[in-house]
């Protein structure tokens, strides 16, 4: 069995391109070229110097030396919170900047829900020079206003949306209704390995250098380029998707992806896709997603603002579906907890997001030998606010 | 025959209206088929309203959001249609996305559609090549008619493909936008427009996005079969309720 996508767009049952006819020209043009760009020598060689001399990569698999003793494992850390933003997110943004020039679009949308991708996207454009405008959720923005300025600072426009739950799914509809008003000019730099084919494919490529390197820096720390186990947050499934990449589908790896559980998955406040999802459509993608009995599309909850998405890339779905990946979900209190004792431990402040992968060790006992490598996706600075209402600090 | 291709053979040029279903109160949906009937329009569409309508504007999302909250959901629109065929004949449409019919089952749906008097579908997130390996037999084996969009972006050998699987009309985006968003056509409608009608399709056109008034139906219906009015209509009901539907429509048709 593969774990990649085939021809058609699909992982297993799950992806496709489920879009209105007004969209299919974009999308289409896209599907059509982005193969054939990102194997292009000088695009190969733009995209890796500006990973290197601007983003800051190849960042460090560090040893987690404290944290390893504390539960008996080997804990590596793939550090993406060292990244120029402080995440993931730029290894897409400016993987996709270059797609859209390379496809002579000028023009830039993105949605996001935390800010942490309109930010990276707003950077990749201030970079580049190309007009920006991100939308977010008017509820959001009020809450994350920092990202807010920043973006702003960036030369972004930030258009708030105002429809539905005026959240990231919400965000996510305004920036595919901008697109089908502009059709032409725009490219649409989806935050995620969601929507339609080829999106879920194109970003877990660019994110795909976060395997890629684990492979080579395990082999200098270990002999081996195969850890036992490889963990990962999932809200969208970016980081997971780029953390699994170059292992799918090497089954002596272990896949974990952990969920949001929120309040707890059955307490009404959760986003664990997995657990309570259904097989739907949501942002023109086939997968799993939480929903009424009546296909309405609900409203997850997280203390995470990057993990509250109400589906999954179908990648993910298929791992979950397919028993490739395991799936766990931690509660808010548990995440919290995981992310204060890394900042004890290693002298690390995690994104919240990123303290959820790491609570996979008060639930999962791993061998002494195991080699695990938990994926660091971000920074915590952005949830200062967060840790300080939590702990009363 | 379907009750579609029966109007699409009147000597005229034909008059749809899009209502959410739902809105503005949760029982007005007889009311305004049977209502709009009178009032001498050809067709309509239902539309079942969804939390995330990516095509649609702010006007047609709104009256979602608010026949949702009202109560809104596809067994309830079942049940308030299921007597229908008693007091109208008009061809009837249900328009909505795919996830609340991929839910309810998309047999069951059809099934249902056809026992109420439902003629057709238009889902537009469900794409052509989907529809044309999946279900297209489903379709019409429950006697319905998919209805597929065009847009001005559409190439010319898409537009002869969805041409070829289509079975009543085609439903013409008349310009790159979601509904609601623009009004008023210019030169590139106009080309646009004609660069359809040399097409000599097999299926007739059915303009719709951006009609709202006498002057945009009878330039839309120029070149079309057609046209169909969504936003506009919705906006009338928002504004002066149900009970003016007759002055809505006369205004469009003289």
């Amino acid at each position: 069995m593969s774990y990649n996508v085939n021809e058609k767009g699909y992982y297993g049952e799950f992806g496709g391109a489920f879009i209105p006819e007004m969209l299919y020209p974009n999308v289409e043009e896209l599907r059509q070229n982005y193969l054939k760009v990102m194997a292009e020598p000088n695009f190969q060689k733009e995209f890796n110097q500006l990973l290197k001399d601007y983003v800051g990569r190849p960042s460090p698999l560090y040893f987690a030396k404290r944290l390893s003793e504390k539960y008996n494992t080997k804990i590596y850390l793939k550090r993406e919170d060292l990244n120029h933003t402080g995440a993931h997110k730029i290894n897409n943004t400016i993987g996709q900047i270059l797609m859209a020039k390379r496809l002579g679009k000028h023009r830039i949308i993105a949605e996001t829900g935390a800010g942490q991708h309109g930010v990276a996207t707003a950077t990749v454009c201030a970079l580049m020079g190309l007009e920006c405008i991100v939308y977010m959720g008017e509820i959001d923005i009020a809450r994350q206003a920092p990202n807010v300025a920043r973006m702003k600072m960036l030369g972004a426009t930030v258009v708030p949306a105002t429809s539905g739950s005026k959240t990231l799914k919400d965000a996510t509809n305004e920036a595919i209704r901008d697109w089908i008003n502009n059709p032409v000019d725009t490219h649409y730099i989806i935050g995620s390995v969601v929507g339609p084919h080829p999106y879920p494919d194109m970003v877990a490529r660019f994110q795909a250098i976060v395997s890629e390197e684990i492979k080579w820096q395990l082999q200098e720390h270990e002999g081996t380029t195969k850890p036992d186990y490889v963990v990962a947050c999932v809200g969208g499934g970016s980081n997971a998707a780029g953390s699994y990449y170059h292992f799918l589908d090497d089954t002596e790896v272990n896949l974990i992806a952990v969920e949001a559980a929120g309040l707890g998955v059955d307490s009404g406040e959760s986003a664990a896709t997995s657990v309570l999802g259904r097989e739907g459509i949501i942002h023109g993608s086939k997968t799993l997603l939480m929903q009424t009995n009546d296909g309405q599309i609900t409203e997850p909850y997280s203390i995470s603002a990057g993990l509250d998405y109400p589906g999954v890339g179908p990648m993910h779905a298929h791992l979950y579906k397919s028993g490739r990946a395991e799936f766990i979900s931690i509660t808010d209190d548990d995440a919290m907890t995981a992310g204060l004792e890394l900042c004890k431990l290693e002298g690390i402040i995690p994104a919240i997001e990123s303290s959820h992968a790491l609570a996979v060790f008060d639930k999962k006992q791993f061998r002494s030998t195991d080699i695990v490598v938990v994926s660091l996706s971000g920074r915590g600075d952005k949830d200062l606010e967060t840790y300080i209402n939590h702990f009363k600090l | 025959m379907n009750r579609i291709n029966q109007k699409l053979q009147e000597d005229k040029k034909l008059l749809s209206i899009y209502f959410t279903a739902g809105y503005p109160n949760i029982n007005d949906t007889v009311s305004i088929i049977q209502n709009l009937e009178s009032n001498s329009v050809d067709m309509i569409e239902i539309g079942l309203p969804f939390s995330d309508p990516l095509a649609d504007g702010p006007t047609i999302q709104a009256s979602s959001t608010q026949a949702l909250k009202n109560g809104m959901t596809t067994d309830v629109l079942f049940n308030q249609l299921k007597d229908i065929r008693k007091s109208v004949s008009i061809p009837l449409i249900i328009m909505g996305y795919f996830n609340p019919m991929l839910q309810y089952g998309v047999e069951a749906f059809c099934e249902k559609c056809q026992e109420i008097g439902i003629d057709g579908l238009i889902i537009p997130d469900l794409p052509v090549d989907v529809y044309h390996e999946e279900y297209k037999a489903t379709f019409e084996k429950y006697g319905l008619i998919n209805v597929f969009l065009i847009t001005p972006q559409t190439s010319d050998e898409r537009i002869r493909y969805i041409d070829s699987i289509s079975n009543g009309f085609i439903y013409m985006v008349s310009s790159a936008s979601t509904t609601g968003a623009k009004s008023g056509f210019g030169k590139e409608q106009t080309n646009y427009f004609e660069r359809i009608a040399n097409m000599n399709l097999k299926n007739p056109q059915i303009v719709g996005f951006g009609i709202s008034n006498s002057e945009t139906f009878t330039q839309a219906t120029k070149y079309a079969k057609g046209a169909i009015i969504g936003s506009a209509f919705v906006k009338h009901v928002t504004n002066e309720g149900t009970d003016t539907i007759g002055n809505f429509v006369q205004k469009i048709l003289i």
